[in-house]
């Protein structure tokens, strides 16, 4: 039996994983919509494509959220207050990505539209790139001090660390590429017509792309975080994250003719990548640079007692989540066809 | 403008008084559309079903701004109270976590059904997707709280090791007193606001001469429920708020009601200023024993006055708690006034010939929102200087590496782009007010 606080380790990561997948596509529609889609009827087509589903899609994360404040409270607090303005940017891009969808297509004026599709489409872009410097800023460490906090500046400037540095700044470009890919290939799957085409011809080179960010990256983690790397042999789960990494791109390139497959293999491509990632960090929770002082799972977690208490609730919450999540997606079988107007909430 | 403290209080103030603005209206609505939909599905409810229809979508839009300004509250915690966060995991981060999987994955999966569904659906599962949202959306208030609650009146826990708050007794904590009794008067004014809008709204087409018979029905219902809300909301609810304040947070009691001095047969205050630097209310004009008898049920019960707590315990902001309680408790007495005598004048068939008293209808709404707003106020300010009650100073609570300037940068980021949400809401909304409700979709 596994200690419980490992437990809830993986739990977290699933819902963020699982925010990670089914938002992702939502994100990766909204940075490409601006490109592929070009008329009104399009525009209405992509977010016809996501307006169902992302709201519940969204909630991975307040739930993963809620999950982490409450199993490792110390992590919580150090990372939020570390990360403070890039996580509230991120908050602003949320709050701007959720208000362009909805509110878009409540007037046919011309500007209106034009001026929400482009708060969606810069929304859409900041989040993955943002959650991807966080994401590489978790795996290079931060200046953790003995309070258990630290303060990162926002950029790396003469030789400091920042939250955006070069590495930083390169798994932010795995991030966005990865998800601008994945949301084409939903887009791909949800729509039809001139579009579909234009999103088609995109995939290819985006999944290229990703995929060579990815080979990068991973090389370049190995200079700058070599322990991290170093682990990975003795992770079983680190090498289930590869099997689905080679398998779900071999999918991604081979079955390019597809319509759900290659989806499927981009989503294996995303759980591969997080899984490696968190089975390689394990057992730190938060990276310092001086390695004495990093957080620990088993450190930065509630008590045991309450985690185990606690699962009561989330086996139930999470399956809970999933049946509506399949429910959702029942009703939304099939290709959309352009919204009407002025739908939208 | 150094000290951090003042500007996270700032922005966690101005962002969830910002987000209240929303959830209050939906749980109120959601509830009337329920008993809309309810009366719809017996013969002859045409007119309802129009009714609901049209609050559906009033529903939808206030449900997507609250939606998007609930989850800058949730990131706040860790991002501008991380000490308080660090220690609040298992009594504060286990409900977020349970309302998110529990409340908002329901309200989620059941707005676009409801918002879209009515023709696919049909009437009784239409009718089912309303009840998920009305369970989902007093959920999430039950929930949020049932944490403030703890916040309030700390029980049923323990502390481990670097204070770290427990779960020692689980019934204890769930069901905190003072959590029923807020959730009872939260709701119940969160019901007004509901009911002060439909009525204005009704008030509106009627006095404009469009869509009357819609507007008699708002009308009813409006009024109606707006009487039964308003009276709820001040008894026994606000009633027994005030003896939970007077048994648990007697300090607050006396802040709210600006007492310096302790003594039996306490008077209520109706007016005056209070003058904290020479403790004392200015101008005061109060009935005798009335406080005396609301919070403890005895004309002659002693009521403790602000020079019993060392100062270093009393609320920081004494002027605004005592004027947001005066407020709110001012408010209440209107609004039965003016849902009495609606509620009369439309039984006895005057309301429709009684233009001043439909204007006033027309124009109460904002009232509630005022009203909701400043019962927050007086909560939270009361609960000064702790974060919980007695155990954990505000001071304690904030963030060790975050700026001031970043605070202050970020409130300002918050003010523009909620200023912009709110116009964009508004427009939407007025919108759909003076295009007016819709039959059956063509
Ligand atoms: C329409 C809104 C509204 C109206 C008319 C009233 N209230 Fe209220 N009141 C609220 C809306 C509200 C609120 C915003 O919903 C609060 C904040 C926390 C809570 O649970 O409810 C609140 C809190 C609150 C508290 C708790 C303060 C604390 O926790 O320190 C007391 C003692 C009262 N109310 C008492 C009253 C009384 C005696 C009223 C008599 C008319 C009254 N309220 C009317
Ligand atoms: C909609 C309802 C609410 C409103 C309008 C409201 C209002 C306020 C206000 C005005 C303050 C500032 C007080 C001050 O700085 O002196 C505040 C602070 C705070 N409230 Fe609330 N509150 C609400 C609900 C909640 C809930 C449900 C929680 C917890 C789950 C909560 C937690 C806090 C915290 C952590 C602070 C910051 C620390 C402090 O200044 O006390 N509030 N709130
Ligand atoms: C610190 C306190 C609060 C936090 C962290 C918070 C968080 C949130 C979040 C994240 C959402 C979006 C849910 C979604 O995506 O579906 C939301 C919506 C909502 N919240 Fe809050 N909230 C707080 C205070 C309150 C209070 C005090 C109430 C009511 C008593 C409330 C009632 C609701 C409701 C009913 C919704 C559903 C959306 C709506 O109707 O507008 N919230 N909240």
């Amino acid at each position: 039996m596994p200690e419980i606080s490992t437990v809830w380790f993986w739990l977290v990561a699933l819902l963020l994983t699982a925010w990670a997948v089914l938002d992702g596509f939502d994100f990766g529609a909204g940075i490409l919509h601006r490109f592929v889609a070009r008329t009104d009827s399009e525009r209405r087509e992509v977010l016809g494509a996501i307006g169902p589903v992302f709201d519940g899609n969204e909630v991975w994360l307040i739930a993963a959220g809620g999950s982490l404040y409450f199993a490792f409270p110390r992590l919580m607090a150090a990372a939020f207050s570390g990360f403070y303005l890039p996580m509230i940017f991120v908050v602003w891009a949320l709050l701007l990505r959720g208000v362009s969808l909805e509110l878009r297509s409540h007037v046919t004026n011309s500007l209106w539209r034009s001026f929400f599709d482009t708060t969606f489409g810069v929304s859409s872009f900041a989040v993955p790139l943002l959650m991807g410097a966080l994401l590489g800023n978790l795996v290079r460490g931060v200046p953790l001090r003995e309070d258990g906090y630290f303060e990162l500046g926002l950029f790396a400037a003469g030789g400091d660390l920042g939250v955006l540095d070069g590495y930083t700044f390169l798994c932010a470009l795995l991030v966005l590429t990865t998800l601008a890919a994945h949301g084409a290939n939903w887009l791909v799957w949800k729509t039809q017509g001139p579009m579909h085409q234009r999103v088609r011809s995109l995939r290819l080179p985006l999944w290229l792309g990703s995929c060579s960010l990815w080979l990068l990256t991973t090389f370049v983690t190995w200079r700058v975080a070599p322990d991290v790397i170093a682990r990975f042999p003795q992770r079983p789960l680190a090498w289930l994250g590869l099997v689905l990494v080679l398998g779900g791109l071999t999918t991604v390139f081979l079955k390019r003719k597809e319509e759900l497959a290659p989806f499927a293999g981009g989503v294996a491509f995303i759980v591969g990548c997080l899984v490696m990632t968190a089975a390689c960090l394990f057992p730190v929770a938060l990276r310092a640079n001086e390695a004495a002082l990093s957080l620990s799972v088993a450190s930065a977690a509630t008590g045991a007692s309450a985690m185990k208490g606690a699962l009561l609730w989330a086996g139930p919450g999470v399956l809970l989540a999933a049946g509506y999540l399949w429910w959702v997606l029942r009703h939304f079988r099939g290709k959309v066809t352009a919204a009407r107007d002025g739908e939208g909430y | 403008m150094a000290d951090p403290l003042a500007w996270h209080r700032l922005q966690f103030a101005f962002t969830i008084v910002y987000h209240y603005l929303f959830p209050q209206l939906t749980m109120g609505l959601a509830l009337i559309i329920v008993l809309l939909k309810a009366r719809a599905l017996r013969p002859g409810g045409e007119a309802y079903a129009t009714a609901a229809r049209f609050w559906v979508r009033i529903f939808g839009l206030n449900f997507v701004v609250g939606v998007v300004t609930g989850i800058p509250m949730e990131f706040q915690f860790g991002t501008n109270w991380a000490r308080f966060s660090a220690v609040t995991g298992e009594v504060v981060g286990q409900l977020l976590a349970i309302e998110g999987l529990f409340a908002f994955f329901l309200e989620s999966s059941f707005l676009a059904m409801l918002v879209w569904g009515e023709k696919k659906l049909g009437p009784k599962k239409h009718f089912a997707a309303a009840l998920a949202l009305f369970v989902g959306s007093w959920m999430s208030g039950v929930i949020i709280i049932t944490t403030n609650a703890f916040m309030q009146n700390p029980v049923g826990y323990g502390r481990g090791p670097d204070g770290v708050f427990v779960i020692q007794d689980l019934g204890a904590y769930l069901f905190n007193p003072w959590a029923l009794a807020q959730f009872a008067h939260n709701q119940m004014a969160s019901l007004v606001t509901a009911s002060f809008v439909v009525t204005a709204v009704g008030a509106f087409w009627f006095l404009g001469g469009a869509h009357l018979e819609q507007a008699r029905l708002n009308l009813k219902v409006g009024t109606g429920l707006g009487l039964l809300a308003s009276v709820l909301v001040a008894f026994p609810t606000g009633d027994l708020q005030a003896k939970l304040v007077a048994h648990h947070q007697p300090a607050a009691l006396a802040a709210m009601e600006g007492r310096f001095e302790s003594g039996t047969r306490a008077e209520i205050h109706l007016l005056g200023q209070p003058n904290v630097k020479e403790r004392k209310l200015d101008n005061p004009i109060g009935v005798p024993m009335v406080l005396s008898f609301l919070a403890f049920g005895r004309f002659n019960a002693e009521v403790k006055g602000l020079n019993e707590f060392p100062e270093a315990d009393w609320p920081d902001n004494i002027e605004l708690l005592y004027y947001s309680f005066h407020v709110m408790v001012g408010l209440g007495t209107l609004f039965i006034g003016l849902m009495g005598l609606a509620v009369l004048f439309r039984w006895r068939g005057w309301l429709e010939k009684t233009r001043p008293l439909l204007w006033a209808l027309m124009l109460a709404f904002p009232f509630p929102y005022i009203a909701n707003t400043a019962g927050w106020m007086t909560a939270e300010l009361g609960r000064q200087p702790w974060l919980v009650y007695g155990l954990l100073r505000t001071a304690d609570g904030a963030s060790p590496t975050v700026h001031a300037g970043s605070t202050l940068f970020t409130l300002i980021g918050f003010c523009g782009l909620y200023l912009v949400l709110g116009l964009a809401f508004l427009f939407l909304v007025g919108r759909e007010v003076t295009h007016g409700p819709e039959a059956a979709h063509a």
